[in-house]
């Protein structure tokens, strides 16, 4: 394993580049992850938030750019990263004919928690993922969201420094959802430095410290989710609401005074009113969002 | 969760590879085993059994000696070979396409502190253990056909070890080279066939063509036959060596082979 360099962030990725044939995943990504904190990577399907993620444990090599891990220059020393670092996949990757605890037994292994540590780490894990009545089952016998924290627990099993998540609740029904949102947050709570993939504008929203905003492979924008809004949608928004035609007109209208629009299904949000130099139409004021940040800085809109 | 520590010590390392990190590795594979034994145990049991019931009494109806050797005797020893070629390259031809790409059991352990070389090496480890222990099986049941023991036999896992680590490679390139399951087909054919049957486990190569014997010598099936008939029935050691040598070089170069392709298969 290779010497590892003074830390200041967990994660830090400069000009990081990835095509894969005539597909640019990654253009130039820049990120860091301040140790202890929870950093969301918000993007849409395509963003390049998977192959980030997969970068990260070294089964993706980037094209260009520089990576390092808690210290350790990436693929180089990838492995020493690997052993202080956490990683739960966006796929359920589980032993499927081994039982809750087998799993975590199989890890505890790969991850060389200490023989006379090693019942202990398994029985947290357990805890952690309130799988310990279950532990003596086959993963095919739990459901998608106890799955979910045991692939959560998995990657706790060694006490990383580092936990990588790729959209840990994508797919998962909101109660299950809330779940993991617990069980990262106690995780935050307890300074483990987290990077996590979402396109969840909610759940970057609630867990994140600090958001950076991919797109096409780059982020386009990143800080606490407030800062976002603040700096991005300014402190209200105006909805209007009405036939296309209204919708069209209240477009028209904002545009004539400088303020951005964005248009959902079936109303037109103003934002930025502080830059309205003109008359606005009529609407329903409310608070900026995430979400409206992401869809300004990037045109998509987002689950 | 409270702060974790960093390692305490450097881990131990075997040139590149890491003990600690195969034997992760293994320990999954022992586990899983443990779900999946008697199957493996039955089929390796049973299938040797119907094989020399055939050949030994069908063919050896027919055939009463071969090399000097009672048919039964001949065939007994030569399933052996045969039991550890298909022990070994099917079980990682398929159990590795199945892990990698369908259940992304490599994903998950190289998300540990695993690499690919170790992976691989600790994959192949195991199927050749396994193939070696069961391969043997013929020998037990071709003792029920009149076989005699002889201290001899006791290597015979061994031997199956190392042809076991060759094939068990073998599979993995074919698994990695491979898109899909059904390209085995192919493989099947066009390789694992030929070399079952002209390896001397069913009839010697003497009666063949040529070219055919020729072939046979660079068949590393042919040598494994050799060794294990050797071991059941004496030695010839500069000749045992020979073919020693082969199946050590068969496994070594099988075994890159499957540790580049694998590396090219997992990593993008």
């Amino acid at each position: 394993m290779t010497t590892q360099t003074p830390v200041g962030s967990a994660l830090r990725l400069r000009g990081v580049r990835k095509s894969f044939g005539d597909v640019h995943a990654v253009t130039g990504l820049d990120l860091d992850v301040p140790e202890g904190t929870c950093v969301g990577l918000l993007g849409p399907n395509g963003a390049g938030k998977s192959t980030t993620v997969k970068m990260l444990t070294a089964q993706c090599i980037a094209d260009a750019g520089t990576i390092e891990v808690l210290g350790y220059p990436l693929p180089a020393a990838s492995k020493s990263a690997r052993a202080q670092m956490g990683v739960v996949p966006q796929q359920d990757n589980l032993d499927v004919t081994l039982t809750a605890r087998q799993n975590l037994i199989v890890f505890s292994h790969l991850y060389r928690v200490p023989r006379a540590g090693r019942r202990d780490a398994v029985q947290r894990a357990l805890e952690l993922a309130r799988l310990t009545d279950r532990a003596d089952e086959k993963v095919t016998a739990l459901s998608g969201g106890m799955r979910r924290r045991l692939l959560i627990a998995r990657a706790l099993i060694h006490r990383p420094r580092l936990v990588v998540m790729d959209e840990p609740t994508v797919g998962l029904d909101p109660q299950v959802r809330q779940e993991i949102w617990a069980l990262i947050d106690a995780l935050r709570t307890d300074g483990v430095s987290i990077l996590m993939s979402t396109h969840y504008i909610e759940e970057a929203a609630r867990l994140c410290d600090t958001v950076v905003i991919v797109s096409h492979g780059t982020a386009v924008a990143g800080g606490s989710p407030a800062d976002l809004v603040t700096e991005h949608a300014g402190a209200e928004a105006l909805e209007v609401y009405g036939p296309p035609a209204v919708l069209a007109e209240a477009e028209r209208q904002a545009a004539a005074c400088g303020v951005t629009t964005r248009r959902t299904g079936t109303s037109v949000s103003l934002l930025r009113l502080d830059r309205a130099t003109g008359p606005l139409p009529e609407g329903v004021r409310r608070d900026p969002n995430l979400e409206d940040v992401f869809v300004l800085l990037t045109g998509e809109e987002i689950a | 969760m409270t702060a974790p520590a960093a390692p305490s010590r450097p881990p131990r390392r075997l040139g590149r590879l890491e003990p600690s990190a195969i034997a992760g590795v293994l320990v999954r594979e022992i586990i899983n085993f443990s779900s999946y034994w008697r199957s493996v145990t039955f089929s390796s049991t049973v299938e040797p059994t119907i094989y020399l019931l055939a050949f030994g009494f069908g063919i050896g109806a027919l055939v009463s000696k071969v090399g000097g050797l009672d048919y039964v005797q001949y065939v007994g020893t030569g399933t052996v070979a045969t039991a550890v070629m298909f022990a070994s390259v099917f079980t990682t031809m398929f159990g590795t396409f199945v892990k990698r790409e369908y259940q992304h059991t490599y994903d998950a352990i190289l998300s540990a502190p695993v690499d690919t070389e170790e992976l691989v090496t600790a994959e192949v480890l195991w199927v050749a253990f396994r193939a070696g222990v069961y391969g043997s099986v013929p020998l037990l049941v071709a003792m029920g056909f009149g076989l005699s023991p002889s201290w001899g036999m006791l290597v015979v896992p061994a031997i199956g070890i190392a042809t076991g680590f060759g094939w068990a490679s073998f599979g993995m390139v074919i698994s990695a080279v491979m898109k899909s399951l059904d390209s085995f087909s192919y493989v099947t054919s066009i390789v694992i066939t030929p070399v079952m049957l002209v390896a001397g486990t069913y009839f010697p190569l003497d009666g063949l063509p040529s070219w055919a014997q020729v072939a046979g010598r660079f068949n590393p099936l042919f040598h494994c036959v050799q060794l294990v008939r050797h071991a059941v029935f004496g030695w010839h050691p500069l000749a045992d060596l020979g073919h020693l040598g082969a199946l050590i070089v068969f496994g070594v170069v099988m075994w890159r082979l499957a540790v580049w392709t694998t590396r090219r298969r997992l990593i993008t």
